[in-house]
């Protein structure tokens, strides 16, 4: 018996998971050229940093010494970590006030200069001199830093306040305990302007002025609203960017901590989480601790970035 | 309606902004500027008291000592020089060139798995290096190229600040533009060099400093890397030669060579920014 079926009815079924499958494929192979745009990158990115990233964080659930294999340990390293290791506590405490100060402060820093630098004609002789500081390796510079805050009459700093007669005594900068952090402190913020400030200034070089224009007649008074309402919205990937360089940057600070204080500092006033992480993976040889410490630091700067991205992402504005 | 202010363009100069700016940068610049006038200051004044911010009588010595000096033992300075110009060199363009073409899919593209390998990208950024440098040394070994060039090149190129970055300024590119060069019949590769690139000029000019910038100044990679004295680069080699009591002993050469570590990059750095904002005169679809 014929069955008439209406022309174009289709018989309603749950396609197979193989054709699903297959179906994605195909769409997929679309943007074949897109995948071998990225493929260069992604090859060598999954060789030097996902795979040394995942040996890492297997890493931190083993006793590893870098002379014997490494032995698992299950969860012990993060217990120890976090019950009983004092000083990691106060490593803690050193880089959050560390980041709550120089993380916001340096990111308005440069997003302040970069805008008052475009305002100029002249850019290149300030913007050298503002990115200059980033460009110098920590090492070089900490001899200069070492020699401005000496403690003793020959230091800089200590010369310059007494011929000022603001003090009598040599002031032990980098000895006292209570300023060592905020030098360390000024140091970092002097080599902060680096990144977020070059892709500030990029970006506000490539803004649309007629987006200016169209504010003025629609009533954009002055220079403050002109920044909050439209320089600011169309910036948000460079500020994504630059908030997200800062948190990295901010969290990770170690190596100016070192240099000008020693590891470790006196009192560990000047110990941050990655002086912490130094201390463990090259001083005492114990790589299963310091993988714990940077998967710890890793946790802490990706829920960051992630808070940062859903503030300031841009999704397909134009 | 009266305008309050007129076009940036033709707007009086704030010499106000010039002056604050002016104090900033003098304070920023200050150790810069003892750094440059140490390499030039004869053994005499360099350790003179109360310092002087200028020197009295200049002298190259301090390279010549540097170059001619080291060439007694068993490896010239040259050779750090070249070490480090020539990674430098390859890797800039390298990264450049893939950072770019890895972040403009990753930008704009819907194909699927793009977000997670963004995602990806950016976790990676905050992983410490100083704890993946071992299992990185073991997979460097086990491909054979510890102690040569190719393994301070090619982790090198790896680096995941540029492609965050390119992904960035290449979100800001009108997709209306991209879709009327494929209606047009570009061919994605065409499409890539003729139309992307240009038009993110700032953004991969700011990328091309960045690479310069940790390539060169980078001591890690050759620390772990490399064994044999000839194949140092520059900052290892100063790390190696003017440390501990060399800082007092040989401060003119040590000077001398910390100048040679941070000129080049401040050079790049100037010829980069004329560059980008000579052809930044205008922005937008036009």
């Amino acid at each position: 018996m014929a069955q008439v079926t209406q022309v174009g009815a289709r018989v309603a079924s749950k396609p197979s998971l193989k054709a699903r499958f297959q179906e994605s494929v195909r769409y997929a192979k679309q943007w074949r050229s897109h995948y071998v745009f990225m493929a260069p990158f992604i090859t060598l990115f999954t060789i030097f940093t996902i795979i040394p990233v995942l040996s890492s964080i297997y890493l931190s659930f083993t006793y590893f010494n870098v002379l014997q294999p490494p032995k698992w340990i299950g969860w012990s390293n993060y217990a120890l970590l976090f019950l009983e290791d004092d000083i990691f506590l106060i490593a803690l405490k050193n880089t959050l006030v560390f980041a709550i100060i120089t993380g916001p402060v340096s990111f308005f820093m440069q997003f302040a200069l970069a805008w008052l630098i475009n305002s100029l004609k002249y850019r290149t002789g300030y913007t050298l001199a503002f990115y200059a500081p980033s460009i110098t390796s920590g090492l070089v510079m900490s001899n200069i830093w070492k020699i401005l805050f000496s403690s003793d009459m020959y230091g800089y700093l200590n010369y310059f306040l007494t011929r000022i007669g603001a003090i009598t005594q040599p002031v032990l900068w980098l000895q006292d305990v209570d300023t060592m952090m905020p030098i360390v402190i000024l140091v970092s913020l002097w080599m902060s302007m680096g990144a977020g400030f070059l892709s500030f200034l990029a970006g506000l070089q490539n803004m649309n002025e007629e987006l200016y224009e169209a504010g003025r007649m629609d009533g954009i008074r002055n220079r403050l609203q002109e920044v909050w309402y439209i320089t600011l919205p169309m910036m948000k990937p460079q500020l994504l960017f630059g908030a997200v360089m800062a948190v990295v940057r901010a969290l990770e600070v170690s190596s100016v901590a070192i240099s000008l204080t020693g590891l470790p500092s006196p009192l560990y006033a000047t110990h941050t989480i990655m002086t912490h992480l130094q201390d463990y993976a090259f001083i005492r040889f114990e790589m299963g601790y310091a993988s714990a410490i940077s998967v710890v630091l890793f946790v802490m700067m990706f829920s960051l970035s992630r808070f940062f991205m859903r503030v300031l992402s841009t999704k397909d504005e134009y | 309606m009266r305008l309050r202010f007129r076009r940036r363009k033709i707007k009086r100069e704030p010499i106000g902004i010039y002056i604050v700016l002016g104090l900033i940068a003098l304070v920023m610049i200050l150790p810069l500027y003892l750094l440059v006038i140490n390499a030039f200051k004869p053994l005499e004044e360099l350790f003179l008291f109360p310092p002087r911010y200028y020197v009295m009588n200049p002298t190259t010595t301090n390279f010549t000592d540097l170059l001619v000096a080291t060439n007694a033992a068993w490896i010239p300075f040259s050779r750090y020089l070249f070490n480090s110009v020539f990674i430098t060199v390859v890797v800039v363009t390298a990264h450049v060139v893939v950072a770019c073409m890895c972040a403009y899919p990753l930008a704009k593209s819907r194909a699927p798995g793009v977000k997670l390998i963004f995602n990806f990208v950016v976790a990676s950024l905050m992983f410490s290096p100083l704890v993946t440098n071992i299992p990185r040394y073991l997979i460097v070994n086990s491909l054979g190229m510890i102690d040569t060039y190719w393994a301070l090149i090619l982790p090198g190129i790896a680096g995941s600040m540029g492609v965050f970055l390119m992904k960035q300024f290449l979100e800001q590119v009108p997709t209306s533009l991209i879709e009327a060069a494929r209606i047009d019949g570009s061919s994605e590769w065409n499409l890539f060099w003729k139309l992307i690139m240009p038009l993110s000029r700032p953004a991969w000019a700011t990328l091309t400093i960045f690479a310069w910038l940790s390539s060169w100044n980078d001591e890690w990679s050759p620390l772990v890397f490399t064994r044999s004295e000839a194949m140092k680069t520059l900052p290892l080699a100063i790390h190696t030669m003017f440390s501990g009591s060399n800082i007092i002993a040989r401060a003119g050469a040590s000077a001398a060579a910390s100048l040679l570590q941070t000129a080049p990059t401040i050079m790049i750095f100037l010829f980069l920014q004329k560059r980008v904002i000579s052809t930044m005169a205008h922005a937008g679809i036009k």
